[in-house]
């Protein structure tokens, strides 16, 4: 067996609290004290001509922990989420994130607070693995990097399983090694607030679960706010501390895995007959008829 | 039951050879490329600058060091105004001649002596006019390619096409008003049109350095800016610069860029793509840091050098524009048949 194997295995098997797994520090030790507030959209509306794409979201996601932004295609989620990370112009409303105003704070100082991960991270540029995740330091070091802020680089690569592929070119790898760089590498900004656009994309059953559970572990022990889209219902059951239900643009339902997990709900939600078992204390729906 | 082992064992997502071959790829250190760079730089400067004086290196290398600042200073601003171009438009295959730049300038230019005469440009001193024609440069080209790059992506093949219309209706444009005009007042207009290192104003060469000096100031304070540019839209936006903000600026510094090359020679239109795709290569990173020198630097060996060659080695009295523009051609369209090969696969 190889090393490589003996990595990836542990990896995918620890829970988090071995003490021999690799862990990201905050700047400031951990548990890093939680922000007051959380991501609060008052009347977000946005439309592309005609089409409505989110209407009139009024929602405040919960301070620390998971949340899941679930829903069918075109649901809105996508926008939503661009518009909360300040990539996107809402038409009306506005979007704070621990009481700041994404559109008018100041770009660096909002990038010290909330990091995104888009869907599609296309780069014209060739760069190594660790030239990218290394760029996440950028909002504190302003491309002067401190010899701590290489130690944050290193770790969040390790974190991700990257050690290996630290000086592989990216367009090398294949698209679930390069979906994890971009994660590490807004990991690494080591942001209060981390809003991922379906991070699981391109990772195969193994590294989609690893990917979760690591999500959660920086929710739960660094007191981070992790907003994730999925499209996997059972995933966001299982690992979610809260799953918001979008629909149509709006907000169809939000609260514990437990609230959104019933039949009727996700049936509404998905037009398709959903069916909701306990198996082994876990909420699983199922929907292939 | 060995046989079944190794068939159900989970393999790693993609086969990482031991004894990683990425290691292996750790060439020559930036620092030792750009030192021989400017090495090359600077022997083809002093090439240029005393062979072939015959005795008279007082009388001649004055004279040759007037041309020599030209083609440096053309050199420079092409080269940065293409790498910061490609930059904050995400695509390496635009240039700022292929958007058609530099024939905005020309129809400025037609368009002063058409509204003013010539006579009245002569008598004004060509610094002057020279920092007038880029401000205006700079309004209309901010409008123009705001208008083109700010509001979102368009595709590669639109822009290019877009691109192509701009630059033909300016030179058409500019083309129709050298038509109305008067015979002599062409005459001087024709000067600035042509790419000609053989002819270089000196007044113009001073304002430009200094104009390349402050340019070149601005730019260096803001590099790792710019390697944060050209990770796209979302991802500078995520990291904290203001991408509106700074794809504005940089097309600002470009337009003046641009000014001043085709204010000292005359547009070029293969050039720019030439040395920043050597520079890309040559330089081996993503940073400004390393990849802005590197194009200036490729830029004045290839000016200089190439002058040299034509003038002193071949002795043939070819413009060496021409010459630069079959290669840029040739490579410009080897550029466009790699990447539709690449979108293929």
């Amino acid at each position: 067996m190889t090393q490589t194997q003996t990595q990836t295995q542990s990896w995918t098997q620890t829970q988090g609290h071995s003490p021999t797994a690799p862990s990201l520090q905050s700047s400031a030790g951990t548990p890093r004290p939680r922000a007051a507030v959380g991501i609060r959209a008052e009347g977000v509306t946005k439309s592309y001509g005609r089409t409505v794409v989110v209407d009139d979201v009024s929602i405040e996601l919960p301070v620390g922990g998971l949340t899941a932004l679930i829903g069918p295609n075109g649901a809105g989620k996508s926008t939503f989420l661009s518009i909360a990370a300040r990539l996107l112009a809402a038409d009306h409303g506005r979007v704070s994130v621990d009481g700041l105003d994404v559109t008018t704070t100041p770009g660096d100082v909002m990038a010290r607070r909330l990091a995104v991960l888009r869907q599609d991270n296309h780069l014209e540029i060739r760069l190594t693995v660790r030239d990218l995740v290394a760029f996440g330091r950028f909002p504190h070091s302003k491309g002067r990097p401190t010899p701590e802020d290489l130690v944050h680089v290193e770790q969040a690569m390790a974190y991700l399983d990257l050690e290996e592929y630290a000086d592989r070119y990216l367009d090398e790898l294949s698209g679930g090694q390069r979906q994890r760089a971009f994660v590490a590498m807004v990991l690494c900004q080591d942001t209060d607030f981390v809003l991922l656009d379906e991070p699981l994309n391109n990772l195969d059953l193994r590294h989609a679960v690893a990917m979760m559970r690591r999500l959660r572990d920086a929710a739960r022990e660094l007191g981070r706010t992790v907003v994730v889209v999925v499209h996997d219902i059972n995933i966001a059951s299982c690992y979610a501390d809260t799953i918001v239900a979008m629909c149509d643009g709006q907000v169809a339902a939000s609260g514990s895995p437990a609230e959104i997990m019933r039949s009727e709900l996700l049936e509404q939600i998905y037009g398709l007959e959903v069916g909701v078992h306990e198996l082994d204390g876990q909420l699983i729906a199922t929907y292939y008829s | 039951m060995s046989v079944d082992h190794t068939a159900t064992r989970v393999r790693p997502p993609s086969p990482p050879r031991p004894g990683a071959p990425a290691q292996v790829r750790r060439r020559v250190p930036t620092w030792v490329r750009l030192a021989i760079a400017a090495g090359l730089a600077l022997a083809v400067v002093a090439g240029f600058l005393v062979s072939d004086t015959h005795g008279y290196a007082e009388v001649i290398v004055p004279l040759r060091i007037r041309r020599l600042a030209a083609l440096i200073l053309v050199g420079w601003a092409i080269a940065l105004s293409t790498v910061l171009f490609q930059t904050v438009t995400g695509n390496r295959i635009l240039t700022p001649a292929l958007m058609g730049f530099d024939a905005l300038y020309i129809l400025i230019q037609t368009s002063v002596v058409f509204l003013f005469s010539a006579r009245l440009l002569n008598q004004t001193d060509t610094r002057i006019q020279f920092v007038l024609e880029t401000l205006v440069m700079l309004a209309f080209s901010l409008t123009l390619f705001r208008w083109l790059f700010a509001s979102g992506r368009h595709p590669i093949h639109v822009l290019i096409l877009v691109g192509m219309v701009f630059g033909i209706l300016f030179r058409s444009l500019a083309g129709f008003m050298q038509r109305l005009i008067d015979p002599s007042e062409f005459q001087s207009l024709q000067n600035l049109m042509f790419a000609s290192f053989t002819t270089v104003d000196e007044d113009l060469v001073l304002v430009t350095a200094l104009v390349v000096a402050v340019v070149t100031a601005i730019v260096v304070r803001r590099l790792s800016t710019y390697d944060v540019l050209a990770l796209g839209a979302a991802t500078a936006t995520n990291l904290g610069v203001d991408h509106r903000r700074e794809t504005t600026r940089v097309l600002a510094l470009v337009a003046v860029l641009v000014s001043v090359s085709t204010a000292l020679v005359g547009p070029i239109t293969f050039f720019g793509l030439l040395v920043a795709h050597a520079a890309y290569q040559l330089a081996g990173t993503h940073r400004h840091a390393v990849v802005l020198p590197m194009a200036g630097l490729t830029a004045v060996i290839c000016l200089v050098g190439g002058q040299f060659l034509l003038e002193r080695i071949l002795e043939v009295t070819t413009t060496l524009s021409v010459v630069i523009e079959l290669v840029g051609g040739l490579a410009f369209i080897a550029l466009l048949i790699h990447r539709a090969r690449r979108n293929l696969t």
